[in-house]
């Protein structure tokens, strides 16, 4: 059952469209149940399909074409550092070496406490702040040092 | 309105000498991103004007047509001749939208309009709505910029309460509503038919053009797609006339441009030039080459345009015909600089892995050729790599390009093309020795 909140937003969403293109709302309902819930599971992802009124398969081709849904868990907190060039050239592989070594744990992996998962991303957009990290896919953290890393996963407890 | 405002965290660029500020023009402001300040600075006039005197729309077109104005996306179309694509008599719903999904690495000046300068973006698509008759628009966002989009769906809602959105506007029956919507991870979607099936609820895998977007575009509607840039530009353009724009830039590149600089620079981040402005002028803005080293390539629109040597990059000023005339591209005007020390193998791996990944997968020659180019290139820099597999990632490249239904397939031949062929040798000594001949430490993952 999606909640009451998510509800609420997502009939924000449909607001946008017209009355009888309810799928286009579909990109922002998995997102809003995803903030929601950690992840989407394939409950989760029907449970959107039925609000809208789309055909499942087709809301499960949108969670796996766009690579910011999450179809298994990322623990609390997933953090995405981008690998691409531009933040190649400004040494973002030093700064993956370092959350690797910190957390113990490799690409797609959750730490054992279930707290952090890491990930790769693609370019985020945002390649003058390189190199650059997005904590659960809203909040990006540029510029990074070893230092600053140190002290944003201080912040996420 | 659901979201809160956020203000923008990263630190708003204080030096803009050198620059010339159309799009970013609240930039020089305290709260650039506020109402205010963009109405201090005769923002809403146009718009005010335009449609309180109902000023033909031809006239309009005409203004943005003298202005020489070009899609500030990456493909240069000439943005009045677009929208005297859209038709004029139709009695259904026209749609307007924006988009504002960067996501081809070093590329990231839309994000900066968003979050300094909402209003004009909104000012800019309010006009074109008028202008193309259209009542409802969408402004697509990139969805790794959150915080931004959150800044973009506060100032709709500012520019809503204060009467420039919304119903029956300046008191005439015009009306347009603009709403924000997002990506969520899919470089695609930065083209403009796989951005509209993604606004309709739908992975976003381009179409078969024609039909273009201006008959057949958003829930089948004609829809008027631009990039974020230049609906900016054009509040400016109606305000000050379409000729003091062209006079901005070049011939055939008028105006001034937000270049995106990224990579080894002193000072990365946007830059608003005039068209036509040197590279070394540019390069000088942001702070000269990193670390006192030494310039060695520079790709200027972004890796979908042709990485250039530096000494054929210094030699060519920034704008269409000079970067054309070098065997590249102005692009989106993201340029990524490289210093001496950059392994060329590595950039091209990683550039390589970007389009094998981001590959939409609906055409044969891009899902398989840039998984096959990325492989190639995979097992060169783990020292495996044999002399011929230059001349294989010549011809997967060449294969690839031209043959799909959209433009990615040329983005992804490109680099590969570009790189081989400006830094062949390099390429060459990596598959010999086995490792990189700038000792570059990266052996990537």
């Amino acid at each position: 059952m999606l909640s009451s909140e998510a509800i609420q937003k997502i009939d924000y969403e449909l607001t946008k469209y017209p009355a009888d293109q309810r799928q286009a709302a579909v990109m922002s309902a998995l997102r809003i149940v995803q903030t929601e819930r950690g992840w989407l599971s394939k409950e989760s992802i029907s449970e959107v399909a039925q609000y809208l009124a789309m055909p499942e398969i087709a809301a499960m081709e949108v969670a796996t074409f766009y690579n910011m849904y999450d179809l298994a868990p990322v623990g609390k907190y997933k953090i995405t550092v981008c690998t691409n060039i531009s933040c190649m050239l400004r040494d973002s592989d030093e700064i993956v070496d370092y959350l690797k070594a910190k957390l113990g744990v490799g690409f797609n992996e959750i730490t054992a406490d279930g707290k952090f998962c890491l990930k790769e991303g693609e370019c985020m957009g945002a390649c003058g702040g390189a190199p650059l990290l997005i904590v659960n896919n809203h909040t990006m953290h540029e510029f990074l040092t070893p230092e600053k890393v140190d002290a944003i996963l201080d912040d996420l407890q | 309105m659901l979201t809160q405002t956020t203000k923008p965290k990263a630190p708003v660029m204080t030096d803009l000498k050198g620059q010339t500020l159309v799009c970013l023009r609240t930039l020089q402001e305290k709260n650039p991103a506020s109402l205010e300040t963009y109405i201090k600075l005769g923002g809403y006039s146009a718009l005010k004007r335009i449609v309180s005197e109902k000023v033909k729309a031809t006239d309009v077109i005409t203004e943005v047509k003298r202005s020489s104005l070009r899609g500030r996306g990456g493909a240069g179309f000439p943005t009045g001749l677009k929208w005297s694509f859209m038709p004029r008599y139709f009695d259904g719903v026209k749609y307007l939208v924006c988009n504002t999904d960067e996501g081809e690495p070093g590329t990231f000046k839309d994000r900066d309009i968003i979050r300094y300068n909402p209003h004009q973006l909104i000012e800019g698509m309010a006009i074109a709505a008028y202008t193309l008759g259209a009542k409802v628009g969408y402004n697509y966002i990139h969805g790794e910029i959150w915080q931004d989009y959150d800044t973009f769906e506060a100032a709709l809602g500012e520019a809503k309460a204060a009467g420039y959105l919304g119903e029956n506007l300046f008191g005439t029956n015009f009306s347009f509503n603009l709403y924000a919507v997002h990506g969520y991870g899919a470089y695609i979607c930065g083209e403009e038919t796989a951005l509209i099936e993604s606004i309709e609820g739908k992975k976003g895998q381009p179409r078969f053009k024609p039909p273009f977007p201006a008959s057949y575009g958003v829930f089948g509607k004609p829809t008027n797609v631009n990039n974020t840039e230049s609906y900016a530009s054009i509040p400016w353009i109606m305000q000050h006339g379409g000729q003091a724009f062209a006079d901005l830039g070049v011939e055939n590149s008028g105006g001034t441009k937000l270049f995106s600089v990224s990579g080894h620079v002193e000072k990365p981040g946007n830059y608003e030039i005039k068209m036509g402005t040197p590279f070394i002028a540019l390069l000088d803005l942001a702070g000269g080459v990193w670390k006192g080293r030494k310039l060695k390539a520079v790709i200027p629109g972004g890796p979908s345009t042709a990485v250039l040597p530096a000494s054929v990059i210094e030699a060519a000023s920034m704008d269409y015909d000079s970067l054309s005339k070098a065997r590249s591209s102005l692009g989106a005007g993201s340029m990524i600089v490289m210093d001496e020390t950059t392994c060329m193998v590595n950039a091209l791996h990683r550039l390589s892995y970007f389009f094998y990944e981001e590959s939409c997968g609906q055409c044969t020659p891009c899902r398989e050729g840039t998984g096959w180019v990325y492989r190639v290139l995979d097992r060169i820099v783990k020292g495996q790599g044999k002399m011929e597999d230059l001349d294989l990632l010549t011809d997967v490249s060449k294969n690839i390009s031209g043959r799909t239904i959209c433009a990615f397939g040329e983005a992804a031949a490109t680099p590969v093309l570009s790189f081989i062929k400006h830094f062949r040798s390099e390429f060459e000594y990596y598959i010999e020795h086995g490792k990189s001949m700038v000792g570059c430490k990266a052996e990537p993952q």
